[in-house]
């Protein structure tokens, strides 16, 4: 089956600055695909390529099967939901939904019928005659949805749409949004910085970092085998350590630290060997914590030391614990069953973790 | 009264009283009971409408009235569709520093006496002038032409004088447009007409009729541009004003047809802001 | 209609002559001006006789430039004196009146409000024969109560000054508020709470906020009253101001010293503009 969407090779220079460096994807129909970044990593550039407003450097850009790359914006099967909406003001909603119709030169009833079918399918009946401004944040965002939705594009292309929501409604909007996604059946292109919106939406996702794609794959693949320190970093929380590799025997290895702390871990098949530089990801949750040290022997590495802080945030909290030789702080979660609730600074506490948790990169790789 | 004191309110407050009581409404309304003095003799006047009624059975001056009217709104038309996509070229597509550099040369031309601009088509339009010479030169007329003292040359003059007032109000309500929503009218299928149409012009409808309120009291009001490039002849009706005050010393007269002037201005004014459902705050503040 | 909506070659390619035929619209007759200025003739127009400073600095008869034009210099002096007053009048106005419609909400406020606005929307000529009426009826008033002739209110420089004041003071009004909306309060309540009087507050942080604001409405104001000729023409005695005396030569046929006089005018008034507008990119 063709691919909704497919770009090849594509490069777009500024000048001297490449803001996209030779990106190629494919996106299958009816799937929900994120391109996540930093700002500045230039997936605004992708996504204005797609959809028209500038023109690649090289590269081809193929919706259905078809180069849209000598089609003006007005002529091509995308829309797009912009950053800010872009929702005309001076018009009224069911106008708003409508405009794209009314391009296509649709009888008037068939418009009307369509705009209040929209409406409906978003859960807002009967507000076409209301204006933008007298819509709420969310709504508007459904809205702009819709407004692109009537058109039955081949692909649908996001702009970071929630960045300007708070945080509880953005939230919301995420399951909405795949809600929509399902019931329109339409490819989803959505670019955003926020990783929680990937991860949750997504039913592939492209890291991006200047210019280019880190690593495309599921959610579960960036979080937990990331091809890259830079994928590592960006997606979810780690703790981050350097230092130098003493030892390689098959898939497992051993590094110390800068300060002085020895490491066990898995070389997860990346070419590593002793004397290198290398970076040390691992994850708060991949850290058990316990008062009693015999509860941690199934792991290959172990730790004594002192809670320096105790970070609470619901289902979500942490602990520092600084460890007692190398004087290093582990961020570690902490299980809210009940046990830890009389956890104090300056308590004597062992982390422990299995060595294949811990994800390495030589540096310089990223 | 949540903040000052109020002593400071009603120090504030004077200046502003003082100037619009004095200035702007003891005197205009002065000027309505003036208009309806009759003189019946030397010092004695009797209040009648004599003046109205003069001015509204002479031909010749209801005729300028409507002339001065109609010539004014075409002169407020044809600057605004001048204007229209110079203001659009330099509000969406020069922009950057470009844009910042045509705009001041938009201006620069109308920090300078509208004396010294009539003055300049004077010297370009006139029998002996530069456009005359081009012509014969370029073999399109035998003779000296005369472009002086008729209507066109009066309309040059007029929307030549007014343009600034148009172009700095376009400017601003269409710098205030996002170009994603000039993005999304295309993205949705939208052409250059249909955006235009439904986008653009509906955006900038509030600096349009700002715009062209202005460029109308200023065309109306005008006595420069219609008298020196006009003619004697030009059938102004602020001329018909100065004549009536300083010429004929006739200011019961004069003082009618400046209350007529004020009346036709408030009209259209008014007209104009209700069709577009505006305020005159929001258009001028 | 934007950089990133491709349009066809053509169609920019007529916008862009168009564009240029605007401005060449708009420098044309400035142009003219400019350059008969130096026209060694006594008539502005061709043919070019050569080239000549003698309508700027010559002293003698049939060619006496401007520097030597005792009427003319005096006209200027007089614009610049009825500016200059016009000008801070309007801005002190302009500040209260500010300060009066941003501060206090009172009964009325909508009104006034609309009244400041009016003189925006009357026609220059009827401000000036409104104020012309008035002022001489109260100078007769005078007359008949109490013998006095007071000659300040028949036409002449202060009701020149009035009827300028009587619509500038709008502009300078606009132009100063927009300012001080822009202000935030809490600026004003932070130097309160340091230890500052009320009026310190205002003196120490309001007042230099407002500073650019305050200078740019009394560069327009000097501007607008510098050109005024409407309301000038119908309330002017026998010291005429430039643009009056301008028109009065202008109407006896022109020479070249109207050319250079105006040459002189826009260099003054593009400077004065320009230094504002770089001024105003500077803050």
């Amino acid at each position: 089956m063709t691919p909704d969407l497919e770009c090849k090779g594509l490069t777009k220079r500024f000048g001297d600055f490449t803001a996209v460096d030779d990106v190629s994807f494919s996106v299958p129909a009816g799937s929900f695909f994120s391109i996540l970044g930093p700002s500045g990593c230039g997936k605004t550039t992708i996504m204005r390529m797609i959809a028209g407003f500038q023109d690649p450097t090289s590269g081809d850009i193929e919706i259905k099967g078809k180069s849209v790359l000598n089609a003006p914006p007005n002529k091509r099967p995308v829309n797009m939901v912009f950053q800010h909406l872009a929702l005309f003001p001076m018009m009224n909603i069911a106008d708003n939904i409508g405009y794209g119709l009314r391009r296509k030169k649709l009888p008037k009833d068939q418009i009307a019928r369509k705009v209040d079918e929209a409406l409906d399918r978003i859960g807002l009946p009967g507000i076409g005659n209301r204006k933008v401004d007298e819509l709420s944040g969310g709504q508007k965002q459904r809205v702009a949805i819709a407004r692109c939705m009537v058109m039955e594009p081949d692909v649908l292309l996001l702009d970071e749409p929630l960045g300007a929501l708070d945080l509880k409604l953005r939230e919301h909007m995420k399951i909405e949004l795949k809600a929509l996604q399902t019931a329109f059946d339409t490819t989803f292109i959505y670019i955003t910085h926020d990783q929680s919106e990937a991860l949750v939406m997504s039913d592939q996702i492209a890291v991006m970092n200047e210019g280019r794609f880190e690593q495309t794959g599921t959610g579960r693949d960036l979080y937990y085998r990331p091809d890259s320190a830079f994928v590592a970093a960006f997606v979810g929380e780690s703790n981050r350590w350097r230092g130098k590799i003493e030892r390689v025997q098959g898939n497992e290895m051993e590094m110390r630290t800068d300060t002085g702390m020895l490491m066990r871990g898995a070389t997860h098949g990346r070419s590593l060997s002793a004397g290198d530089s290398a970076d040390i990801f691992v994850r708060p949750e991949a850290i058990r914590v316990t008062r009693d040290a015999t509860e941690l022997e199934q792991f290959d590495n172990r730790i004594t030391g002192r809670v320096t802080s105790l970070l609470f945030n619901g289902a979500a909290s942490r602990i520092l614990v600084r460890d007692a030789t190398a004087n290093e702080e582990i961020e570690v979660n902490l299980p809210q069953s009940g046990e830890y609730a009389s956890l104090a600074r300056g308590d004597e506490v062992h982390i422990g973790w299995s060595g294949a948790q811990g994800n390495c990169f030589p540096v310089g790789a990223d | 009264m949540q903040s000052g004191t109020r002593l400071g309110f009603y120090l504030l407050l004077t200046p502003l009283v003082l100037w619009l009581a004095l200035l702007i409404v003891i005197p205009h309304i002065d000027m309505f009971l003036v208009s309806l003095r009759e003189r019946v003799g030397v010092r004695q006047y009797e209040t009648s409408f004599a003046n109205y009624l003069t001015f509204f059975t002479e031909p010749l001056y209801i005729w300028t009235f409507v002339r001065t009217a109609v010539m004014s709104v075409l002169a407020t038309i044809i600057t605004l569709l001048i204007a229209f996509p110079v203001s659009l070229y330099i509000a969406k597509i020069a922009r950057g520093r470009l844009g910042q550099v045509l705009f001041v040369l938009c201006l620069i031309p109308f920090y300078v006496s509208e004396l010294v601009r009539t003055f300049g088509w004077m010297i370009l339009l006139r029998e002996t002038g530069l456009v005359s010479n081009l012509l014969q030169w370029a073999g399109l007329a035998d003779q000296p032409v005369e472009m002086l003292y008729n209507d066109a040359a009066i309309m040059i003059g007029l929307v030549y004088t007014s343009m600034l007032f148009m172009v700095v109000p376009l400017v601003t309500t269409l710098e205030s447009l996002d170009d994603s929503v000039i993005e999304a009218g295309y993205d949705l299928g939208g052409n250059g007409f249909s955006v235009l149409r439904e986008i653009i012009i509906p955006h900038a409808a509030p600096g349009i009729v700002s715009g062209s309120i202005v460029v109308f009291m200023l065309s109306l009001g005008n006595y420069l541009t219609p008298t020196i490039l006009g003619g004697k002849d030009s059938l102004w009706f602020t001329e018909m004003i100065y004549n009536q005050f300083i010429v004929r010393f006739n200011w019961e007269l004069g003082a009618a047809f400046g209350f007529m002037l004020l009346i036709l201005s408030s009209l259209i004014v008014w007209g104009m802001l209700k069709l577009t459902r505006q305020s005159l705050e929001e258009t001028m503040g | 209609m934007i950089p990133t909506i491709p349009q066809p070659r053509a169609l920019r390619i007529v916008y862009g002559t168009y564009i240029a035929l605007f401005f060449l619209y708009l420098a044309l007759p400035l142009t003219v001006v400019a350059v008969f200025a130096f026209n060694d003739s006594q008539f502005p127009s061709l043919p070019w006789e050569g080239f000549t400073w003698n309508w700027f600095f010559g002293d003698s008869r049939p060619m006496i430039g401007v520097f030597h034009e005792r009427p003319i210099i005096r006209a200027v002096g007089t614009s610049a004196f009825v500016a200059g007053i016009v000008g801070l009048l309007s801005v002190a106005v302009g500040t209260s009146n500010a300060f009066l419609f941003n501060r206090y909400n009172f009964r009325g406020k909508g009104l006034l409000y609309v009244l400041m606005l009016l003189p925006l929307v009357i026609p220059g000529i009827v401000l000036g024969i409104s104020i012309l009426v008035f002022s001489s009826t109260v100078a007769n008033g005078m007359w008949d109560i109490a013998k006095m002739d007071i000659q300040a209110l028949r036409p002449g420089l202060l009701l020149v000054i009035l009827g300028q004041f009587s619509f500038i003071a709008t502009i300078a009004t606009l132009v100063i508020s927009a300012r001080l909306q822009k202000f935030d309060r809490s600026l004003e309540e932070a130097a309160l709470n340091l230890g500052a009087s009320r009026l310190t507050a205002v003196r120490t942080i309001t007042i230099p906020f407002l500073m650019p604001a305050m200078i740019g409405a009394l560069v327009v104001a000097f501007l607008m009253s510098f050109e005024n000729f409407n309301t000038t023409l119908m309330l002017v005695g026998s010291d005429a101001p430039l643009t009056i005396a301008m028109f009065d030569r202008l109407k006896e046929g022109s020479t070249p010293l109207l050319n250079a006089v105006s040459l002189l005018l826009m260099l003054g008034s593009s400077l004065l503009a320009l230094s504002l507008i770089l001024f105003q990119r500077r803050k």
